[in-house]
């Protein structure tokens, strides 16, 4: 489709988002991503039953200890969409660059 | 795309490639035909040809080239294009000087000029006539200018202007002067839908598409502003999504539609721009300057295939495309030889490749007997131990043709590569995954003893399991692979910005090196598979597929939810072309019911559903019964239905009604008392709602037309349209209709009839786009043209896990090239769960999904996927959170050796597991926790 989004997403494949673990996003967060999202499968489509609803489990937990120690929660989010959605793959990636240029840099960068 | 199909032709085992030759004779019967083969010479050994090229490089001769239509020049000693299959170059002997040079310079000794035709003999069991079609030349056409003016080209010609291996190298340029044009048209159907001047009255079905899609490249292509203007009478997009594309087209990306035929082209003598003369819809004639013309020429049947044809005595229909019929879309006359492709009638990709694995199902049937027997068994190197070795990466970079190197800077990245960790090799391509590529990876792997690959090109989705192979042809374990996904992901995305899209690419290349160096071998473990099929929904498309599976030999059980077999053929009467579908539908459910290998579960629904490719298990409750199947594959054949029409006032009166229901009141009552009839075309279709064209319904109106005017000549039809897509040859039909006299009035999307009801009649009010104002019809009836709408699949979509698009049908794995495989390995899908489609089109796609399913059932075993879960029992301890966070149940805890355990030919690898771990005792192998965060640090590294 090329449909065009923002450069700065990089896109790191799991099988499902159920292989994405808490130390996963968190070490994004602290090697210095200004955001992380991760995106699954339609909630109640899954491939693999259920993997979608533990990912965002874990993200509302990540986005909680964010909250915590401080770091906006906000930089962590999960979006749900089936493989045949391609033009709203493209207006999630905007949407959170976007929403993230406007909370500004991780701040773990600023105390490098 | 079609890269990989041809590497897979060119390296299947299965498949003998016969080049240069032309069929004879066929004698014989089914199950054992002797073909003779006139073999022309080559001129150079394709065994031997190792395709390095050397040969063309040094011959003095220059031709022209009839790949790129003749528009540049290639050697006496050639090969068609770089991808071809085999990879083996061969001599023009029409232009050829003789000098010795090629031979002198051919180190594989392959030359041979003395090479001579010979006559040579198969024996076969079935025959495919897939002969395809050539481009109509509209040399004839004096008032196009086409031969006359350089910059009036035909749309085969463009293709090859865009195409980065065409002659300009993808910079869009007209002929005459090199300049890139500022305007661009497309006149449709030249050479189709005009049976006076081209003698073609068919539809070539592909032109509509294949003109907007070149629009979209060359606005792509082109720096500046390009306006692209398509001229024609309708446009014919009703292919799945199709409609969706036009839209794009037209309302995003800008591209013009102009209703209209071209009255003369001129060429303006000091620019080389071209004025063309047309009459616009009010019949003002209209003269514009174009700089270069495309003319969308139509398929047509080459005069050798029909030599062809008669020398095997098959019949060939007025337009010489060969003959088959509505219930047998794939068999010729002759008993065991089939046809597919073009040759069978006017068609797109899509609908080729159906009909091409529909013909292989049909051939099938005559070798089930014998199969096996002349099979070559693949031998793969023993793999070659890396552990404990440093990791040695080598990086391929891809340009895909300038897909990539067009706008990334291929060498900027294959040099940043060089620097990073752990590489020891480097290299960029034209094309990755061409045959000489592949063998060049493999002399490189072992040239430089790599033991870690990275590919930097498009998607693992599509080329992933081809660069695993041609690992595994070198001895090394394939998941020793990494794919940098530099095309999908970055250059189709970021064209507009190529230092951004380099960068990207760098860094999609550094995490796909760092990921490489963790990677570990993993072996597969080989299952066997039930050879039993199940096909889900007893209608045409249903019981078809389960004959075509049962035909071959294997046990099929096919689950129709309601109490009969038919499904929605059940309601129709006859096709476009007067079979009788009752009649075909009778034989069918008694061929069903009668062939010992298929079993029959009506009231079936589908409560639950496991497994795995080959070894599937599915609760099927019948009333009050449950019934647990085990079968190897599945066949989805859940069908659709006519919409029913919230429009147009539909079910407010007894005088409106839709196609089905007319067909139904034609054929109890007839149609003398009807003075005039109404239809409204697209209803429920091409709307907000649903924005495809549901492809039937233009037919449909057409074929019930023509029955009324069968019936009571005196009987007034009116059909109110927003385009006729009559495409192939249901054209005929159309013409027919307009000869009967039936009347065809278009009207725009945004302004749509009126209808009004009144004691007399229903009142239709429309706006006449060539009169230029309204037409007011009274009619005794109203008929909507109802699209379709797929089945509610709601349940075994969600219990299945099947993704659906948003209009309810069934996915494909790939538009174009998978068209009757679901993404789920092992799950096929056809008829109109797929998409809107005719019978004969349904019955063929229903056949390609059993020979899709009889590749697996034909195996014995299969191979699994390594990756899967693994756990670490040393550090397990034995929580069992893994037991209850398996969403499949896998992972048991085995009491004798008290330990957890996860068998690798249940575990769907999707990790869950490996995440709930406390203890992080469970990995998902290439999925490791290390696999995945060395990916993060790399990319964020920077």
């Amino acid at each position: 489709m090329r449909l065009e989004y923002p450069a700065n997403i990089k896109i790191i494949r799991v099988p499902c988002t159920g292989k994405v673990d808490v130390m996963l996003m968190l070490r994004a967060i602290q090697k210095g991503a200004d955001g992380v999202y991760c995106v699954g499968c339609l909630e109640g489509t899954c491939h693999y039953n259920e993997g979608n609803f533990r990912c965002r489990e874990r993200v509302d937990y990540v986005r909680m200890l964010l909250k915590e120690v401080g770091i906006e929660e906000d930089r962590v989010r999960m979006y749900n969409l089936s493989s045949g959605e391609g033009p709203t793959f493209a207006a999630y990636a905007k949407e959170m660059t976007e929403h993230i240029r406007k909370l500004g840099p991780n701040p773990l960068n600023k105390l490098n | 795309m079609i890269s990989p199909k041809l590497v897979e032709v060119g390296r299947h085992t299965n498949i003998d490639l016969i080049t240069t030759s032309e069929v004879q004779s066929i004698e014989g019967e089914p199950g054992n035909f002797t073909v003779s083969l006139i073999n022309h010479p080559r001129y150079i050994d394709p065994v031997k040809c190792t395709g390095c090229g050397e040969c063309a490089r040094h011959c003095p001769v220059t031709a022209v080239n009839p790949y790129n239509k003749g528009m540049d020049l290639r050697r006496a000693t050639y090969i068609e294009y770089p991808q071809s299959v085999p990879l083996a170059f061969a001599i023009d002997p029409e232009v050829c000087i003789g000098c010795g040079l090629c031979e002198n310079m051919c180190i594989a000794k392959a030359v041979n000029y003395a090479d001579q035709k010979r006559e040579t003999k198969l024996t076969v069991g079935s025959v495919i006539l897939a002969s395809g079609s050539e481009g109509y030349d509209p040399s004839k056409l004096d008032y196009l200018g086409y031969g006359k003016y350089p910059n009036v080209v035909t749309s085969e010609e463009f293709e090859r202007i865009l195409s980065a291996s065409g002659p300009y190298f993808g910079h869009v340029m007209r002929p005459l002067d090199r300049e890139e044009p500022k305007r661009i048209a497309w006149f449709q159907c030249i050479g189709s839908r005009d049976k006076n001047k081209t003698g073609n009255g068919y539809c070539s079905s592909v032109c509509c598409m294949y003109a907007i899609k070149e629009a979209m490249i060359a606005k792509e292509h082109i720096h500046g502003e390009l306006d692209c203007v398509i001229f024609n009478m309708d446009m014919r997009t009703f292919g799945k999504d199709y409609e969706k594309y036009y839209n794009r087209a037209r309302y995003k990306d800008g591209v013009k539609f102009v209703k209209a035929r071209i009255h003369t082209v001129n060429q303006v003598a000091e620019t080389g721009d071209l004025s063309v003369r047309y009459a616009d819809e009010s019949g003002q004639m209209i003269e514009e300057i174009f700089s270069m013309v495309v003319l969308s020429v139509g398929l047509q049947i080459p005069k050798t295939s029909v030599e062809l044809a008669q020398r095997l005595g098959i019949d060939l229909n007025q337009y010489n495309f060969a003959k088959t019929s509505s219930f047998a879309p794939v068999a010729t006359n002759k008993p065991g030889i089939y046809t597919c492709g073009v040759f069978q009638g006017p068609k797109d990709i899509p609908g080729s490749v159906i009909e091409a694995s529909a013909a292989a199902c049909e051939a099938g049937a005559h070798l089930a007997e014998a199969r096996g027997r002349d099979i070559e068994k693949i031998k793969v190197p023993d793999q070659t131990d890396v552990t404990g070795q440093n990791p040695r990466i080598g990086v391929f970079v891809c340009n895909c043709g300038i897909n990539i190197g067009g706008i990334v800077d291929v060498p900027a990245v294959q040099k940043y590569a060089a620097t990073l960790p752990h590489v020891v090799f480097t290299d960029s391509n034209l094309f990755t995954c061409s045959q000489d590529t592949q063998d060049k990876i493999k002399e490189k792997i072992i040239e430089h003893k790599l033991n870690r690959v990275v590919v930097a090109s498009c998607s693992p989705k599509t080329h992933e399991a081809m660069f695993m192979e041609t690992l595994e042809a070198c001895g090394l374990n394939k998941y020793l692979f990494d794919m940098a996904n530099i095309r999908n992901q970055d250059s189709w995305i970021h064209s507009a910005t190529p230092e951004i899209a380099t960068l990207k690419a760098k860094d999609l290349v550094r995490m796909s090196v760092a990921r490489a160096a963790t990677l570990k071998t993993f072996d597969e473990k080989v299952v066997p598979i039930n050879k039993q099929a199940m096909v889900i929904g007893g209608g045409v498309a249903g019981m078809n597929a389960a004959l075509g599976i049962a035909n071959q030999g294997f046990e099929v059980v096919l689950v129709e939810k309601e109490s009969e077999l038919g499904g929605m053929s059940r309601r129709l009467h006859h096709t476009i072309e007067g079979d009788d579908i009752q009649a075909y539908l009778k034989q069918l459910i008694a061929e069903v019911n009668a062939n010992a290998k298929i079993k029959v579960l009506t009231h079936a629904k589908i409560v639950h559903f496991e497994g795995f490719k080959g070894n599937f298990a599915t609760e099927v409750s019948t009333g009050s019964e449950k019934q647990e199947i085990k079968h190897g594959v599945i066949v989805v054949a859940t069908g659709a239905k006519e919409y029913k029409p919230k429009e147009y006032l539909y079910g407010e009166d007894a005088r409106i009604i839709t196609q089905i229901d007319l067909t139904d009141r034609l054929e109890s009552k007839g149609a003398a008392d009807l003075s005039c009839v109404v239809m409204i075309q697209c209803v429920g279709s091409r709307n907000q709602e649903n924005e495809n064209c549901s492809r039937i319904c233009c037919q449909s109106a057409i074929k019930n037309a023509l029955s009324i005017k069968k019936l009571n000549p005196e009987t007034h039809v009116f059909i109110l349209y927003r385009d006729i897509r009559t495409y192939g040859l249901l054209e005929d039909y159309y013409t027919e209709a307009r000869k009967q006299g039936v009347i065809f009035i278009r009207f725009d999307k945004d302004t749509p009839p009126e209808v009004t009801r009144s004691e007399d009649g229903i009142r239709i009010s429309v706006r006449d786009h060539i009169l230029g104002q309204k037409v007011q019809i009274s009619a005794d009836l109203l008929t909507l043209s109802a699209g379709m709408t797929a089945e509610n699949t709601d349940d075994i979509s969600s219990v299945m896990k099947l993704n659906r698009n948003p209009e309810g049908y069934f996915i494909e794995a790939h538009v174009k090239l998978r068209p009757v495989d679901m993404p789920t390995e092992a799950v096929f899908l056809c008829g109109t769960a797929h998409a809107p489609k005719l019978i004969s089109e349904a019955i063929a796609q229903a056949k390609a999904a059993a020979s899709r399913a009889i590749t697996f059932l034909a195996k014995d075993a299969i191979k699994l996927s390594a990756i899967t879960a693994k756990v670490d029992t040393d550090h397990c301890v034995k929580c069992l959170t893994c037991v209850r966070s398996c969403p499949f149940n896998v992972p048991v805890f085995n009491p004798e050796t008290k330990v957890i355990e996860i068998n690798e030919a249940l575990c769907h690898g999707c990790g869950v597991c490996a995440c709930v771990c406390p203890r992080q005792a469970i990995q998902l192998s290439f999925y490791e926790d290390e696999q995945l965060t060395c990916k993060i640090d790399a990319l964020l590294a920077n």
